[in-house]
C-alpha cells in the first residue's frame, strides 16, 4: 500500500515541475469553453440577401422591407439583373438571391397567385434549409397580411385551423450554448485524462526510465494504480473549473445534483486513463501514442453526438456508439446538468461506463509487462 | 547534395519503420470521410416522439398515422392524461410530445379552430427546432389537404426555392474541403513539428547540428517526406469525395492541386515554427492541438458558419489558415470558380506561409543552450 502512495508522489512532483504542461492545461480548460462553446452554434444570426426586384410595385417593395425588418436578414445589394446576384453567391458575398419577376403585384391581384424565386447557396445544407424556412415564413406572414388588407378582412379565416402551439422545456430561449456547455466540458475531461495517461507512460519508455520502475520491487497494478491517481486528480479539477467557467459565463443552470456529475466523472476517468494506458504500453514514442489517440478521439468525439445528434446517424453508428465511452459521458452530462435527471434515469450508461472501464483497466494491467 | 539526401534516406526510414503511423496516416482520410460521409448529419430521421391524446378521435388518430408516416417520428411512448410529462424526458426516451386537448375534433368542427401542442426537449435545441418545424408543417399540410380541399385561397404567393451548388443538400459537400484541412495541417504541421523537437527532446539534434549538414537542409530533409504523405493523401479525399460521395470538381484540376500544394507548404512552415519555439514534444504536442485541431475544425467554418459566431470569435477566425483554404476549396470544386474569385485568399495564404517561414528563420538555433 505504502509504495502505491510513493508512486503517487512522485508522479505528483513531476506534474508539479512541469510548469509549462500545467499552465498549459489551465489555459487549454479555458480556451476550450469559451471557443468551443462560442463557436459551435447553428443559430442564425445573419442572412445576407441580395435583391433583384424587376416589379418595382409597391407590394414588392414592401415585401424587401419585411424582410429587411426581420432581424434575420439584411438586404445587402440589389440590381436588375439575377446574373449580378449569382456572381454574389459565387463570391461567397451574399447568402441568397430573391427574385421578384416583373407583373408580381398584377399576377397576385389577377390571377390570384404569383410567384416568387429565391435562390439558395446551399453549400452548407442545413444552414441553407434554416435560412430558406425564415424566409419562407417571413414571406407567408406578408401574404397573410396583404390578404386581409385587401378583402378587407381583420384576418383571413380559413374554415378549419389547427393551432401548434410549441413549448420548449429546458432551454426555453433554445440557448445553443447550455447544449454545447456540456458536452465540451465532458470534451475537456476526456482529452486532458486521455493525453496526460497516455503520454506519461511512454515517456519513462523513450527516456528509459522505464528500467528503473521495472526492477523496482513494486508490483504493476499498484504501479499503474499510482500512476492513475493524480490524473484522475487533475481532470476532476478542470471539470470543476469548467463547470464553474459555465455557470459563470454561459450561466448555464445545473439543474441535476453535481455529485452524480462527479461521481460519474470518476468512473468515466478510470476507464478512459485505462485506455489511455493501454495505448501507451502497445506504442514506443510519444509520437505514436499521440497520434493513435488523436486518431481514436477524433472518431469517437465526432460518433459521441457533441454536433450532431446520435439519433440521425445509420443505426450501425448507434450501435458502435454502445462502445464508444464519450458518447455515454456526454449523455450523462447533459441529461444530469440540463434535465436534472436522477441516478435511476441513467443505470443503462451507468452499466455501460462500468463495462467499458473494467474493459480498459484490464486491458492496460494484461499489457502491460515489467520485462522490457 | 549526397549528404542531403542520406538524411532524407534516414527521415523516409524514420517514418516507414513506424508501421503503426503509417497505417493510421493512411487510413485517416478514409475514416473521417466515411465518418462525414455517412454518420455526422443533421438529417432527423426516425426520432422518438411520445403522442399524448385525450381526445382519441377520427381527426387525432389521422393526425398522429401522418406523423408517424412521415419518416421523421417514431412512435416511443404513448403518454396519458395525467402522465408525468417531466418524467418521460428526464429520461431521455422521447424527443418531442405532440399532446392533443380533450374534444379535438368537436372543437375543430364546432369553433373551426383546435390546439396542438408540442412539448420539446430543448436540452438539445437544435434537434428541438428541427422536429417542432417537421410537426407544424406535416400538421399545416394536413389541414390543407384534407380539411380545406375545396376551399380556394385568395392572394396566394408561391416561393420557389432552388439550393444551388448543393441540390441534394448533402452534408458531405460541405465537409470534403473541411476534412482536407484538417488532415493536412495534422500530417503537415504536426508531424513535423513533432519529429524535429523529438530530436531535440532525445538530443539527437545536437548530431545533426553537428554534422556538416546546412540548417536549412536539415529542415528540408525533415519536411520532404511529410510533403509528399500530405500530397498522397489530399489524393486520396479528392478520389474518395468524388467516386464514393459523388463531390464534383466542377473548376480545375490543376489549380486545385496547386491550391493544395500552398497549404501544405503552410502547414509545413507552421510545423517548423512551432517546433522551433517548442523544447519538448510533449509542448509541441499541447501547441499543436490548441492551436491547430481546434481551430481548424471550429473556427475554419469546416462545420459551423463563421457569420453565426460572435464578433470577437470572427475576427480571431480571419488569422486561421484552414479558413481560407475551405473557401478556395469549395470554390474550385463545388462552384467552379477559378482564381478571380479566389485570389484574395490565395495572397492571404502566401503572406502566411511567408510569415512563418520568416519567423522559424529568426526562431531558428544552430547553436545549443
Amino acid at each position: 500500500m505504502r509504495t502505491i502512495f510513493y508512486v503517487i508522489q512522485k508522479e505528483f512532483i513531476q506534474v508539479k515541475r512541469n510548469k509549462v504542461m500545467l499552465r498549459m492545461i489551465v489555459k487549454y480548460c479555458i480556451m476550450q469553453m469559451l471557443v468551443l462553446v462560442f463557436a459551435a452554434t447553428y443559430d442564425l444570426k445573419n442572412v445576407n440577401i441580395f435583391l433583384v426586384d424587376k416589379d418595382m410595385s409597391s407590394t414588392s417593395r414592401e415585401l424587401a422591407s419585411k424582410l429587411e425588418a426581420s432581424p434575420f436578414f439584411t438586404i445587402n445589394n440589389a440590381s436588375f439583373n439575377p446574373e449580378d446576384g449569382e456572381n454574389e453567391l459565387l463570391r461567397n458575398a451574399d447568402d441568397m438571391v430573391l427574385v421578384i419577376p416583373p407583373g408580381f403585384e398584377r399576377d397576385l391581384i389577377r390571377d390570384d397567385k404569383a410567384s416568387l424565386q429565391l435562390l439558395v447557396n446551399a453549400i452548407d445544407g442545413s444552414a441553407a434549409q434554416l435560412g430558406y424556412s425564415y424566409a419562407a415564413s417571413v414571406i407567408r406572414d406578408f401574404n397573410k397580411n396583404i390578404i386581409a388588407e385587401w378583402k378587407g378582412l381583420p384576418e383571413f379565416k380559413a374554415p378549419y385551423q389547427i393551432n401548434t402551439v410549441s413549448r420548449f422545456w429546458y432551454n426555453s430561449e433554445l440557448d445553443y450554448k447550455w447544449y454545447m456547455a456540456p458536452g465540451v466540458l465532458s470534451l475537456l475531461v476526456t482529452l486532458i485524462g486521455l493525453f496526460l495517461s497516455g503520454m506519461s507512460l511512454v515517456k519513462e519508455k523513450e527516456q528509459g526510465t522505464i528500467e528503473q520502475l521495472n526492477v523496482t520491487p513494486i508490483r504493476k497494478i499498484h504501479f499503474l494504480v499510482g500512476k492513475l491517481i493524480p490524473f484522475v486528480v487533475i481532470a476532476l479539477f478542470d471539470l470543476a473549473f469548467g463547470l464553474l467557467i459555465a455557470r459563470l459565463v454561459f450561466h448555464l443552470p445545473i439543474v441535476g445534483s453535481l455529485w452524480l456529475v462527479f461521481g460519474f466523472g470518476v468512473l468515466y476517468l478510470l476507464g478512459i486513463l485505462g485506455l489511455g494506458l493501454f495505448v501507451s504500453t502497445l506504442a514506443n514514442t510519444q509520437q505514436q501514442v499521440m497520434f493513435v489517440t488523436f486518431f481514436f478521439m477524433m472518431v469517437f468525439i465526432l460518433m459521441s453526438g457533441i454536433f450532431t445528434p446520435v439519433e440521425s446517424m445509420p443505426k450501425w453508428a448507434q450501435l458502435i456508439d454502445q462502445a464508444n465511452p464519450i458518447y455515454h459521458f456526454m449523455r450523462i452530462m447533459r441529461m444530469v446538468i440540463l434535465k436534472g435527471s436522477g441516478f435511476s434515469d441513467l443505470i443503462h450508461e451507468f452499466v455501460a461506463l462500468c463495462i467499458l472501464g473494467f474493459t480498459f483497466l484490464s486491458l492496460a494491467v494484461w499489457r502491460y509487462r515489467k520485462t522490457a | 547534395m549526397k549528404q542531403f539526401i542520406g538524411f532524407l534516406r534516414k527521415e523516409f526510414l524514420h517514418i516507414f519503420r513506424d508501421p503503426r503511423t503509417m497505417v493510421i496516416i493512411f487510413l485517416l482520410p478514409i475514416v473521417q470521410l466515411l465518418l462525414f460521409g455517412k454518420v455526422i448529419n443533421n438529417d432527423l430521421q426516425d426520432s422518438k416522439i411520445g403522442i399524448l391524446d385525450q381526445s382519441h378521435d377520427n381527426t387525432t388518430r389521422e393526425i398522429t398515422s401522418k406523423l408517424l408516416s412521415s419518416g421523421y417520428f417514431l412512435l416511443g411512448e404513448e403518454l396519458q392524461a395525467g402522465d408525468d410529462v417531466e418524467d418521460v424526458f428526464r429520461k431521455g426516451k422521447v424527443k418531442m410530445i405532440v399532446t392533443f386537448g380533450p374534444e379535438f375534433e368537436k372543437s375543430l368542427e364546432r369553433d373551426g379552430k383546435a390546439d396542438v401542442q408540442l412539448l420539446a426537449d430543448a436540452s438539445d435545441p437544435n434537434t428541438a427546432r428541427i422536429l417542432t418545424n417537421y410537426a407544424s408543417g406535416i400538421i399545416n399540410d394536413y389541414v390543407k389537404k384534407e380539411k380545406l380541399q375545396n376551399i380556394q385561397l385568395p392572394n396566394q404567393i408561391n416561393t420557389e426555392v432552388r439550393m444551388l451548388y448543393n441540390e441534394g443538400l448533402k452534408s458531405v459537400y460541405m465537409f470534403v474541403p473541411g476534412i482536407m484541412a484538417m488532415i493536412l495541417m495534422l500530417i503537415s504541421a504536426m508531424m513535423t513539428s513533432i519529429s524535429i523537437s523529438r530530436e531535440k527532446e532525445l538530443g539527437t539534434m545536437e548530431v545533426l547540428l553537428a554534422s556538416p549538414l546546412k540548417p536549412i537542409q536539415i529542415i528540408l530533409g525533415k519536411v520532404t517526406p511529410y510533403l509528399l504523405l500530405s500530397f498522397i493523401n489530399t489524393l486520396t479525399i479528392i478520389l474518395l469525395g468524388v467516386f464514393v460521395f459523388g463531390v464534383p470538381i466542377k473548376g480545375s484540376f490543376i489549380f486545385l492541386m496547386a491550391e493544395s500544394f500552398l497549404f501544405i507548404l503552410m502547414a509545413l512552415s507552421l510545423g517548423i515554427l512551432i517546433s522551433t519555439v517548442a523544447p519538448n514534444q510533449m509542448v509541441a504536442m499541447f501547441i499543436s492541438v490548441l492551436a491547430l485541431m481546434l481551430p481548424t475544425i471550429l473556427l475554419s467554418g469546416f462545420i459551423f458558419p463563421i457569420k453565426n459566431m460572435p464578433w470577437p470569435l470572427q475576427i480571431l477566425s480571419n488569422v486561421m489558415p484552414p479558413r481560407w483554404f475551405i473557401v478556395i476549396i469549395r470554390n474550385i470544386m463545388l462552384k467552379g470558380t477559378g482564381i478571380l474569385f479566389v485570389w484574395k485568399e490565395t495572397l492571404i495564404l502566401m503572406f502566411m506561409t511567408f510569415v512563418f517561414i520568416a519567423l522559424s528563420i529568426k526562431n531558428f538555433k544552430i547553436r545549443l543552450e
